[in-house]
């Protein structure tokens, strides 16, 4: 075999699944001593351009309590048309259309290759793709018609047989009636009283077909959806009504006296689009489109009172306990969130505001149904439109990159057992034989979840090894995980994906340098980190980043190599190498530190550290930094405050941002003009590389980033200063005496005196 | 008062008119009697002897007491006998004599003043004091020679009457028996006059009396003028030449049909109808009357008597039975005429206190000289007790009919407006009474006392200005607020709410898109209509076009609200399905300019009807919608209408939810009340916010079953709206009269967000409040909006002495929003007399206002209490107001005449006519709806919309000339007035029936109905073909003046003799026995007579 590198890189492509352990330690106390938690990176609809989907349905074996769909680890018994379960051991038939049988003769799922497979579900009645649009209109203008523009060119991406609808609100709440000509119709609510599901159904009349069947068409009793949805059309038949009825839309009309926030009735607004759909459509693929421009400030879900003189509660309010609409309106909102991921509705949220908007309160509604959290400043930005744009966008079959209504199920072999996820999921609650007791993450559940996902959406799973000491696990004896994964595609074919994997066991007394090599400390960092951030939602700060330090010293005692007492002699393998270096950045990332950020922002990075495949998490923990120089082609180079240097351009990209920055003497150059001059024409292409580098990534990146064109001395500088290591610091500038390199002006420890204290405290037999 | 009388001030008062002043002092300051007798008497004297000495011998007062001997010789046995008669149903006159024997006295003077021109002009002024009381009438029951015929001479003979005093000293019983025993002779000379109405009775007059008195007359020039009137009624006025027989004569001569006439009333058809009748009254009686038998069987023994009457005129006397004659009783019809002929022609001029004005039937103008116009005020009497247990004794409500925005003819012009600039209109410091002519300037004009409290107030240097040798202010004919009756002031912003100038009213339509509305084509309808009548919305003054903006909203279960802003491509509607707590979905576009946005509204309005043509909605809301209205006003911050089109009982789930609760079995149980009320108590509440905004709401019902106007009507009714209900509603029958009564509605001006607070002088207080409005204290009335034809009324009590001198004084003062968003305010004043004696009460009454508070106060009795109390309450107050008149002022005279006063002879058949309306006596076709319906109506209804929907105008087409384009005189609205060969208009203001006798000439039917025979005509036709004749012309022509008069369009219904609509036709035949049980006016006031005896024994 290959190295442990190559291998899960293979893994990883093939399945969309990285272990932080790749041989698996095998009994449950040698697991527990690993620190680091047996569990994957699960990206379920990864892009597989090379898989077909097969068209058929998949095998399952016959056990109720199991399940299992049959996979290449299966033995199979050809003659006999049997095969046994790896999970469960049950014996099963082959269905009749598998009659044809043999080693020669094998169907997809069973080859090794196909360790992941895609079935198509012709069963069922395909629905529709639905997209709701819940609108802002207490905005300014520019940004109101710059919304607008980007809601009316987004029709043209939809599908054409989706279904739309429109909501919008500001001080009311109005559910606009698609379908009607000569006049523009929309039912409209008080944005201030709390409704539930039932009311707003009454209201919207879709408790009975109010309106009458006409006379012209009542043989077609089957098209009722369309009789329950006079919210919901067809893109194809309304496309002009409501270009033009977006067109029209107006500022919210009510004035709003000096000294006061618009009233904006975003709780009342997102409950109704939840309930309409609820009503209308349970259990079908739909995504709710939250756009926003400012914070709720009135009705069930409101995060800040109109007064203008009274901000909007801040990480310092929180703290204090002086956020006083914080509680009822999470209250709200995950409820609402619940309601939605119930039937299988993914909510989005555009949020494109200067202030906060209150994503702190509303982040569940993206978090626990897979939707989507954009956060920009304003919608007149090419950061919205182009971010807005990319979720229409389609994959190299022409399908939109999205799908629906996912439920995730895992499976594991007989030692294994999984604990919880991390992720824009909710448990659905299904217990069963695999189900850890112990919980890590979303856990008590075997399937979760998933209303919206694309092919990026990943997950962090958590296993726990239940075998015990005693019962030592077979040589050469392998665990099975295997990954269901039913979903709506955006097709609006149901589909299932297929994954099982299998890892050796290894016992962890005896070959505990194979398990050391088969660490993979990238996936390990970001489930670490996931765990970190879940925590860091409903525990104190420096409680999570305590808890980190000390997962991060007891890795460092167990599989160090050092003298006691002696932080000199402190070694870790190539396997480990990296991981406290991922530490140390993630304990500075804006996952665990709030400070500097809003509450929003807190949470929109989180949402997004949660659903990132572990590249981009990777990125998000410790950003890249790239310097252009005369000296050789673009180098990666350490995140350290040592590689700024007055002859460098960097480019950093930390996913949210892409910092372009001139070193002192490039900005110089840059202000003199020389680029301009034929004679320097390589300085320009020094200045232009950078850029063209930051306009890949930028193609590339969901949501896109901000991207910021800075340098030296510049303001938005800070941006590139506050990632780095801070080697050089006002405090030991002189003292190292080192002439390259930029301070920073922190009191922020920097990587070495935190590895010195961690050597420190990994050798000190005190802990 | 006070005020005025201080030196000084008298002359403001009299100020405009110096004649007036003159006349004042002179007859009110002295003793009225003596006084105003002296000039006349002279002359009368003279004739009065003459007179006596003239055939009828009892002319001096003496025979009615006494029964004097000449009259007596007739009446005087008459008078018993008659008595005896009476109690069985006849009545004679014992004082008809006296009436007679006046008469001749009368007639003289009379004539003599009526004709001279010269005459009337003082005479209208000083006698109106005096005449009206000459009202007097003596009736008596057994003769039934009601001498209510008198009436109609009173007024002219004003002067005449001087005799009076003559008189008086014959009553001698009353200090004012000297203006009595005038009258009395004045009212012979009517009596000859009208003597239809004498005529009718004649019977029981002596023989010679009449024929001597008559005979004069008849020659004499003064029936002349009054032949005219009578000469189309045919009634009784034929009569004149020839008393009774006379009228039998008569009436063939003249009327058409003249044999069957004669018959009908007098002759063949009384006598079954009375049989009939009597038994039952007898029966009915029997138990009351129990103890009055003894009498009764007096008048019986008597009776004969009477027969000897009915034979006098020949044809009757086979019918002597106990039975009133008819004709006898004071009829509604001759004192409309004669008030009608007497004074139609001269203006009413206010300057003079206490004046009793013509009847709201008379056509007349009015000169604002210093008091406000009747059309504004009208009393229930002009002549206030001085204190408050004369008061009580007389019974008689004092009560003041207000209608504050009436519209004037236009020849009168409206009221000024003064605009006193940034300090506002000037007021008295403690009562807040606003300056009026009868303030009292003091100091040369640097102060002012207030005239209601008395308090001395400092002018304002502004408005200083020099007194004149009277006292008098010496601009006063130059500011109508020194001068006026009537008069506005511009409110300055302390006046209005919040302390903002107002916003433009505006008007908003909510239409009822369920699907009986849509069915019924009424949503089609109004649309349509719509469309153009915008385009006609109230504009203030010279206004180009109107300041109000409109809105729209449809509604079933939910609401729709429109936007129709002017920018807009299309209208844009919201539906508010949050019906349970309604709010204003839009602020922008809702309400707009007319104008601006009329492209939007009419393609809205081409949209409402198709958009729900396919509606299955049949549950609808109500409150909400209202509320919706309200919160719409209120969020655009203005006052505003709205205008309701509702179809069905609101059985949505809904606040103001209703439940059919009609139940016909609680008529005439202690519940029946509930039937009144509403069902919940969530309107008035809502009415409240309402009324706090000004949203005044119009509603418009068209149910084809129970929609519980009791309750829907909640809201209208304390908004000082309206509302109109259209049964069964067919676009095809009921159109014209929708869309009518809608463009009306909308066009009418109106005023919003008023409060109105009427301040009196001190005795006086206004404790008491009628009409559409809501209040929140005792003094303050609200109405969120008041057109001109909402009528307040407003009763008086006494909480201290008044004098005589200074009499008593009404100020309202009514606070609005002018239909441009101007703040106003409407002042009236109205100076009264204040009396010691009873007399001068009575003399001074107004029976139809009278009958318009008994009304309002029994309407609204039912609410609290069975309907069986209210009638007995009206009943004992009338008898009681009767009685006291009996007792106390009358002469005396035998217990069994009834004597009524001149002023309210009329009472009785009126309050008869109360007391077996709808709602009080419902009949069994009547609905629970239509009472309350009507109930409501009658609430804000002024005295002249009172006066005919109680006695409907039966209007006789065919018996006068085709040329003759004037209206045709009435007749009583008896089925007995009816001749088969005639046809009949018949209104009351609602309604509009034409009768068409089932012997009716075929040229007739032809020219008329465009067929040729009686039996082709459809019954119930509701359209009379336009024909191209002259019978045809006149008819259109008369049903259109008449619709013109009324404030709601009266749907025309076809009814031919002896149909089955005739049912209903005849219910409005109000002198007769009625189907439900109310008793025929002859009944009623032998009932009416026996109640007075019970309190006077």
């Amino acid at each position: 075999m290959a190295t442990y590198l190559e291998f899960i890189q293979q893994n990883e492509e093939r399945d969309g699944v990285r272990f932080s352990w790749n041989v698996w330690p095998s009994s449950r106390l040698e697991a527990t001593r690993m620190v680091v938690p047996l569990a994957c990176i699960l990206t379920p609809l990864k892009e597989r351009p090379d898989l077909p989907p097969v068209q058929y349905e998949p095998v399952l074996c016959s056990r109720p309590t199991c399940k299992a769909i049959l996979n290449p680890l299966c033995q199979v018994d050809y003659r006999a048309k049997l095969w046994a379960c790896n999970f469960c051991f049950q014996r099963n038939q082959f269905p009749p259309a598998y009659a044809g049988i043999s080693e020669v003769n094998q169907p997809a799922e069973l080859m090794p290759q196909f360790s992941t497979v895609e079935y198509v579900i012709q069963r069922g009645a395909q629905s529709p793709l639905i997209f709701l649009y819940v609108v802002d209109t207490c905005l300014e203008e520019d940004d109101l018609q710059a919304l607008k523009e980007s809601l009316q060119m987004s029709l043209s991406l939809l599908p054409p047989d989706a279904l739309v609808g429109l909501i919008t609100f500001g001080r009311m709440v109005q559910v606009h009636e698609l379908s009607c000509e000569g006049i523009s119709k929309s039912y409209v609510f008080r944005g201030t009283k709390d409704l539930t599901a039932k009311q707003i159904q009454d209201m919207l009349g879709l408790t009975k077909p109010a309106v009458p069947v006409h006379p012209a068409r009542p043989a077609q009793p089957q098209e009722h959806p369309s009789i329950s949805s006079r919210f919901l059309q067809p893109i194809h038949k309304i496309d002009m009504n409501l270009t033009d009825l977006l067109g029209e839309l107006q500022r919210d009309p009510w004035p709003v006296p000096q000294g006061k926030r618009p009233l904006r009735s975003t709780g009342v607004a997102l409950s109704i689009a939840v309930g309409l759909l609820e009503g209308t459509f349970p259990n079908t693929g739909a995504r709710i489109m939250l756009f926003i421009g400012g914070p709720p400030t009135q009705g069930p879900g409101m995060v800040v009172g109109d007064e203008l003189k009274v901000p909007i509660r801040s990480w310092h309010d929180i703290e204090k306990d002086n956020a006083r609409f914080m509680k009822k309106a999470t209250k709200h909102y995950e409820m609402l969130a619940n309601r939605a991921a119930a039937n299988g509705h993914c909510v989005d949220i555009y949020a494109c505001a200067l202030d906060q908007t209150g994503l702190l309160e509303m982040k569940c509604c993206t978090n626990l149904t897979g939707g989507h959290m954009v956060m920009g400043d304003s919608f007149n930005t090419s950061l919205f439109k182009q971010t807005f744009q990319r979720i229409f966008s389609k994959d190299f079959n022409g399908n939109f990159r999205m799908a629906f209504g996912a439920t995730l199920e895992v499976k594991t072999s007989r030692e294994l057992k999984v604990a919880g996820a991390i992720g824009p999921c909710v448990s659905l609650n299904v217990k069963g034989p695999c189900v850890s007791e112990n919980e890590l993450g979303v856990g008590g559940t075997s399937q979760w979840k998933i209303c919206g996902l694309d092919p990026t959406s990943t997950l962090g799973i958590y296993f726990e090894v239940v075998n015990q000491h005693n019962a030592p696990i077979p040589q050469g004896g392998r665990g099975a995980i295997q990954f269901v994964t039913h979903y709506q595609h955006s097709s609006t074919q149901q589909r299932i994906r297929v994954t099982t994997i299998a890892r050796n066991w290894a016992d962890a007394q005896s070959q505990l340098k194979h398990i050391e090599a088969a660490f993979d400390q990238e996936a390990a960092a970001v489930l670490m980190a996931r765990l970190g951030v879940f925590r860091a939602e409903s525990e104190e700060g420096p409680d999570v980043l305590r808890w980190l330090d000390r997962q991060l010293i007891r890795l460092c005692q167990k599989f160090g190599q050092y003298t006691k007492e002696d932080p000199a002699s402190f070694r870790l393998s190539d396997s480990f190498s990296l991981y406290p270096q991922f530490m140390f950045h993630l304990r500075r990332s804006p996952f665990l530190q709030v400070f500097n950020n809003s509450p929003d922002e807190s949470s929109y990075y989180r949402h997004h550290f949660a659903r990132q495949d572990l590249t981009q998490s990777l990125i998000m923990i410790q950003p890249i930094l790239y310097s252009y120089s005369f000296h050789g082609p673009p180098e990666p180079v350490l995140l350290d405050s040592s590689s700024i240097l007055a002859d460098r351009i960097l480019l950093m990209d930390t996913f949210f941002q892409i910092v372009i920055y001139l070193g002192e003497t490039i900005a110089q150059w840059q202000k003199a003009g020389y680029q301009d001059m034929p004679e320097y024409e390589n300085f320009k292409h020094l200045l232009q590389a950078p850029l063209d580098d930051a306009q890949e990534i930028l193609h590339a990146r969901f949501p896109m980033p901000r991207y910021i064109n800075t340098e030296h001395g510049g303001s938005q500088a800070r941006f590139l200063l506050s990632k780095v290591n801070p080697s050089q610091t006002h405090n030991n500038l002189y003292a190292w005496g080192q002439e390259t390199g930029a301070p920073i002006l922190t009191d922020d420890v920097s990587l070495q005196v935190f590895m010195d204290h961690l050597k420190k405290l990994a050798v000190s037999s005190a802990c | 008062m006070n005020v005025n009388q201080s030196a000084p001030p008298v002359p403001p008062f009299g100020q405009p008119q110096p004649v007036y002043l003159g006349h004042h002092q002179s007859s009110y300051g002295g003793q009225l009697g003596s006084t105003t007798a002296p000039t006349s008497y002279g002359a009368y004297n003279g004739p009065v002897p003459s007179y006596q000495q003239t055939p009828p011998p009892g002319v001096s007062r003496a025979p009615p007491s006494a029964g004097a001997p000449p009259a007596s010789t007739a009446q005087g046995p008459c008078g018993q006998t008659a008595y005896g008669q009476f109690g069985q149903g006849d009545v004679q006159n014992g004082p008809s004599s006296t009436v007679q024997m006046q008469r001749l006295p009368g007639y003289q003077p009379f004539g003599s003043a009526i004709l001279a021109p010269v005459v009337s002009q003082p005479a209208v002024l000083q006698p109106y004091g005096p005449p009206p009381t000459s009202a007097q009438v003596t009736a008596q029951l057994a003769g039934m020679q009601i001498s209510g015929a008198v009436a109609p001479a009173s007024p002219p003979s004003g002067l005449g009457y001087g005799p009076p005093t003559s008189l008086a000293s014959a009553s001698g019983s009353f200090p004012n028996s000297g203006l009595y025993g005038s009258y009395p002779q004045g009212q012979a000379p009517p009596l000859g006059q009208a003597q239809g109405h004498p005529g009718a009775q004649p019977p029981q007059r002596s023989v010679p009396l009449q024929a001597s008195s008559f005979t004069p007359p008849a020659s004499g020039g003064p029936r002349m003028p009054s032949m005219t009137g009578p000469l189309l009624p045919g009634q009784s006025f034929g009569g004149p030449p020839v008393s009774q027989p006379n009228h039998v004569s008569s009436p063939a001569p003249q009327a058409l049909p003249p044999g069957t006439q004669m018959t009908g009333p007098p002759g063949p058809p009384p006598p079954p109808m009375h049989s009939s009748q009597q038994p039952g009254y007898q029966l009915q009686q029997n138990g009351s009357f129990g103890p009055t038998r003894g009498p009764q069987s007096n008048y019986g023994s008597p009776y004969p008597g009477a027969a000897a009457f009915g034979s006098q005129p020949g044809p009757p006397q086979p019918l002597p039975p106990k039975r009133l004659d008819p004709d006898a009783i004071p009829s509604p019809i001759q004192v409309i005429e004669d008030d009608r002929n007497n004074r139609g022609s001269e203006p009413f001029v206010t300057g003079v206190r206490g004046q009793v004005p013509p009847l709201v039937t008379t056509n007349f103008l009015v000169k604002d000289q210093g008091n406000a116009s009747p059309r504004y005020i009208r009393c229930t009497s002009y002549n206030i007790p001085c204190t408050s247990d004369m008061a009580k004794q007389a019974q008689v409500p004092l009560a003041a009919v207000i209608k504050p925005l009436a519209r004037l003819p236009p020849e009168e012009a409206s009221p000024y407006v003064v605009d006193h600039g940034e300090s506002g209109p000037l007021r008295c410091n403690r009562c807040k009474a606003y300056m009026c002519p009868f303030m009292q300037f003091v100091e040369g004009g640097r102060r002012f006392q207030c005239c209601f409290c008395s308090c001395i107030n400092d002018v304002p240097p502004q408005y200083f200005q020099h007194l004149d040798h009277t006292g008098k202010r010496v601009d006063a004919y130059d500011r109508p607020e020194l001068s006026l009756g009537s008069y506005e002031f511009l409110a300055t912003v302390d006046y209005c709410k919040n302390n903002k100038f107002p916003s433009p009213p505006a008007f908003i339509f909510m239409i009822d898109v369920s699907y009986n509305a849509i069915r019924s084509g009424l949503v089609r309808l109004l649309c349509e209509e719509l469309k153009s009548l915008l385009d006609f919305l109230p504009r203030e003054g010279g206004a180009e076009e109107s300041a109000i903006r409109v809105g729209f909203v449809t509604y079933n279960k939910v609401l729709h609200f429109y936007n129709v802003k002017s920018s807009l491509a299309q209208p844009q509607m919201m539906v508010v399905s949050d019906v349970g707590d309604m709010f204003v979905p839009l602020l922008d576009g809702f309400l707009v300019n007319v104008n601006e946005s009329q492209a939007v509204i009419t393609s809205l309005l081409d949209q409402i009807p198709e958009m729900f043509a396919d509606t299955r909605e049949t549950e609808t809301v109500f409150a909400p919608v209202i509320q919706a209205g309200m919160e719409a006003l209120k969020a655009a911050e203005c006052a505003g209408k709205l205008f309701l089109f509702h179809t069905s009982l609101p059985i949505a789930e809904a606040p103001g939810k209703l439940k059919n609760r009609d139940d016909r079995k609680l008529i005439n149980t202690d519940k029946e009340k509930t039937l009144f009320q509403p069902q919940t108590g969530a309107y008035q509440t809502l009415a409240k916010e309402c009324v706090a905004q000004g949203c005044c709401v119009d509603l418009f019902l068209f149910p084809n079953q129970y929609v519980d106007v009791a309750t829907l009507s909640v809201v209208p009714q304390l908004t000082g709206g309206s509302v109109y209900k259209y049964a069964c509603f067919q676009v095809e029958n009921d159109q014209e009269r929708f869309l009518s009564d809608l463009r009306r509605d909308v066009q009418k001006v109106v005023g919003f967000d008023a409060v109105m607070r009427v301040r009196t002088s001190t005795g006086i207080r206004a404790v008491d409040f009628f009409g559409a409005f809501y209040m929140n204290n005792t003094t303050d009335v609200e109405l969120a909006g008041l057109d001109g034809d909402k009528t307040v009324t407003v009763e008086f009590k006494h909480d201290d002495r008044l004098n005589e001198e200074n009499g008593a004084l009404l100020q309202c003062a009514l606070l609005y929003t002018s239909c441009a968003g101007q703040r106003r305010l409407r002042i009236h004043n109205l100076a009264l007399n204040c009396c010691t004696q009873l007399a001068d009460l009575y003399r001074n009454c107004e029976t139809d206002t009278l009958i318009n508070y008994m009304a309002k106060f029994a309407y609204r009795g039912v609410l609290n209490s069975p309907v069986k109390t209210v009638r007995d309450t009206l009943i004992t107050q009338c008898a009681q107001i009767l009685a006291c008149y009996r007792k106390n002022c009358a002469s005396p005279s035998s217990a069994g005449q009834l004597i009524l006063p001149e002023c309210m002879k009329l009472l009785p058949v009126y309050l008869n006519c109360v007391l077996k309306s709808d709602v009080l006596q419902p009949g069994a076709e009547v609905t629970t709806d239509d009472r309350a319906y009507v109930r409501q109506l009658v609430t804000s209804m002024d005295v002249a919309e009172t006066n005919v929907f109680f006695y409907p105008r039966l209007l006789p087409l065919t018996k006068s000339p085709i040329e003759n384009t004037t209206e045709p005189p009435a007749v009583r609205a008896s089925e007995e007035r009816l001749s088969n060969g005639d046809i009949y208009l018949l209104e009351n203001g609602l309604n509009l029936f034409l009768w068409v006798g089932a012997g009716v000439q075929q040229g007739v039917v032809q020219s008329l109905f465009g067929v040729s025979s009686f039996s082709q005509i459809t019954s119930g036709l509701s359209v009379l073909p336009v024909l191209d004749n002259l019978l045809s012309k006149k008819v259109q022509g008369l049903i259109d003046s008449l619709r013109a008069q009324r404030s709601r369009y009266m749907k025309l219904i076809v009814v031919k003799q002896e149909d089955k609509l005739e049912t209903v036709f005849k219910h409005f035949l109000v002198e007769d026995k009625s189907l439900s049980g109310g008793a025929s006016y002859v009944d009623f006031l032998c009932h009416m007579h026996k109640e007075i005896r019970q309190l006077l024994s």
